[in-house]
């Protein structure tokens, strides 16, 4: 009797012990979070001591190093950003949608086995590897098809940061319409409707808010790609005036000037400023998409 | 419990963020300062230099051990000013501002002279251009001159591409050349060789790189770009960078002296003072210019024999 009530003591003290060390993890990185955020915050608040929030955020003009007057607008580089990212959108969105419904209703079991893994292998190709590839192939070949002298410029980057958001967005648009009742799809066959119509009219709207959540996980990861741009994107501080300009997005902006910087100077807090802009984008698509994920769950 | 592990986090990760933000501001404790090793970095246009004249030292100084990086003038300083290298390479003159910085963190920096360097301006090489005059080069690159023709080539508009901020010569060409802003459409290229293929695609393109970067491998200038030699005053003949004596006497306009500054005078017999000497020996000064520069100029070498006299 004796024995039995203390195995089961020890059972119990083991089950809330291992329930307390995992609750500590998630904790952990709640707090990973808020740590990183309050870092940025604390390194980055310093520049708004000396630039203005108006002249930091409308600013058109970037130029830290500059041979007189230097200036501390990101707008070009957020408008940067926003071109490259939005442009890869326009690339990735049809081809991850449509391998996701590829691989979702037409692919056999056993081709879907194939080629998940390959789509998802595609993500973890470096993207220095396809900055490389962009810069002595695609940029040329860019420069070419649309007469412009040089191929380094905001759609070369575009398209080779779609390449990368392509995996983010067919994984979870694919998640999404496996996640649709099977019952919908028999549903709608039992009406005489065809594969289809099945497809168009009752799975995909059913699984829309999976779709919307994996176009702007996508969106995030292309906002955040750093090493692509870098190398492709022409990095000029001239503002941006249409997709065959050479652009200087956040994250390269950040790379190639925290370099020089030295530490505590404006110029450093102003690239942890410019990381919190970063860092407050991605969470909030990473937090809207998962508000869409949990609204229309079928 | 609940408390417990949040608090328990907290501490964690407050000590992680205080960890890594007392490391961003404090030497790392490996990298310089070893008696048997020098940390060296900046300049990507000295990066190869350097590191051919480290391994020549080195076959004479086994257990040497020299580590050489670029990332860029403005990257070697701040890296010195933040008291993590022994040596940085720059190929620009130290800037007032960054002399104060380093008064600030009580630094004595002191000045050394490696090379002479010539800044090539270079077209493609079907670009009929033959020569320019130094002003139309600062024209050109402040944004004033932005077609061809108005400089006598053929109709077009000029695609610019220059290096990043973080380049001594980037620094360089602008206060020596352009003397003023750069024309905000410049491309900012990651590094000498990255003009050097961007110049070779691109028919309007016009772009500046270290003389080290114009030959081939076996030595020769190479085909697949052009040089652009420079009129000084004009009515005068155009100077080439490839001439050595127009580039070590300064001559030819767009030249500079490579630098590497410590931050503070090397102790007598140490492996920095020993390096230092054997850059400016005649074998280093081989190296130097096997390496794509020229060596240093009678000028430039008086001023290293004052350097090495505060040596005790």
């Amino acid at each position: 009797m004796r024995t039995w009530k203390f195995t089961k003591h020890l059972n119990f003290t083991a089950e809330r012990l291992s329930y307390n060390v995992s609750r500590l993890f998630a904790a952990t990185t709640v707090l990973l979070l808020v740590g990183i955020f309050l870092f940025l915050t604390i390194t980055g608040i310093g520049t708004f001591r000396h630039v203005p929030f108006g002249e930091f955020f409308l600013g058109t003009n970037w130029n830290p190093t500059a041979y007189q007057q230097q200036s501390w607008g990101i707008l070009a580089l957020v408008v940067g950003s926003l071109i490259v990212s939005s442009l890869a959108l326009v690339f990735a969105i049809p081809l991850g949608f449509a391998i996701a419904l590829y691989l979702s209703e037409v692919a056999s079991p056993r081709k879907r086995e194939i080629l998940k893994p390959l789509v998802e292998t595609v993500a973890s190709v470096p993207s220095v590897v396809l900055g490389l590839l962009g810069l002595i192939v695609f940029a040329p070949v860019i420069a070419r098809l649309f007469h412009v002298s040089s191929g380094l410029n905001a759609l070369t980057a575009s398209f080779l940061v779609g390449i990368i958001a392509v995996p983010t967005i067919a994984s979870i648009c694919e998640d999404a319409l496996r996640n649709v009742n099977m019952k919908f799809r028999e549903a709608s066959m039992a009406l005489g409707a065809t594969k289809w119509t099945t497809i168009g009219k009752v799975v995909v709207p059913a699984a829309v808010s999976g779709i919307t959540a994996g176009v702007m996980l996508g969106f995030g990861r292309a906002v955040g790609e750093t090493m692509i741009v870098l190398m492709v994107a022409g990095n000029s501080r001239a503002f941006p005036t249409s997709f065959l300009s050479p652009v200087r997005p956040m994250t390269a902006t950040i790379a190639i000037d925290i370099k020089e910087a030295v530490v505590g100077t404006l110029h450093w807090q102003s690239l942890f400023a410019i990381g919190l802009v970063l860092f407050i984008v991605t969470f909030f698509l990473n937090f809207i998409a998962d508000i869409i994920l949990h609204i229309r769950k079928v | 419990m609940k408390k417990i592990s949040i608090l328990l986090a907290v501490v964690l990760i407050g000590g992680t963020v205080f960890f890594f933000s007392s490391k961003f501001r404090r030497k790392p404790p490996s990298s310089p300062f070893h008696p048997s090793r020098l940390v060296i970095k900046g300049s990507d246009t000295e990066v190869q230099l350097v590191s051919n004249v480290a391994e020549l030292f080195s076959k004479g100084n086994p257990g040497a051990d020299i580590r050489v990086t670029g990332g860029g003038s403005g990257v070697g300083i701040a890296s010195l000013l933040n008291g993590e290298i022994d040596i940085a390479n720059s190929s620009r003159a130290i800037s007032d501002k960054e002399i104060e910085q380093a008064k600030s963190k009580q630094m004595n920096i002191r000045e050394f002279r490696l090379a002479r360097d010539g800044i090539a301006v270079i077209v493609h090489p079907e670009n009929p251009i033959q020569q320019l005059t130094l002003e139309q080069v600062g024209k050109i690159y402040k944004g004033d001159v932005a077609n061809w023709n108005m400089v006598g080539g053929t109709n077009g508009a000029i695609s610019l591409y220059g290096r990043q901020t973080t380049s001594g010569t980037f620094v360089f060409f602008r206060d020596f050349v352009v003397k003023a802003e750069y024309a905000s459409s410049m491309r900012n290229m990651e590094g000498n060789q990255a003009i050097v293929d961007a110049v070779k695609e691109d028919q309007k393109g016009i772009g500046y790189v270290g003389i080290g970067y114009i030959k081939d491998a076996q030595g020769q200038s190479r085909k697949d770009i052009k040089v652009i030699p420079i009129v000084v005053v004009a009515g005068q003949q155009p100077v080439s960078p490839l001439n050595k004596e127009a580039v070590q006497k300064g001559e030819y306009p767009i030249s500079r002296t490579i630098f590497q500054y410590i931050a503070s005078t090397p102790k007598s017999g140490s492996l920095l003072e020993k390096f230092l000497r054997f850059e400016v020996s005649t074998e280093g000064q081989t190296a130097v210019e096997q390496s794509g520069f020229y060596s240093l100029a009678q000028s430039d070498s008086a001023k290293n024999q004052l350097f090495f006299e505060t040596i005790k």
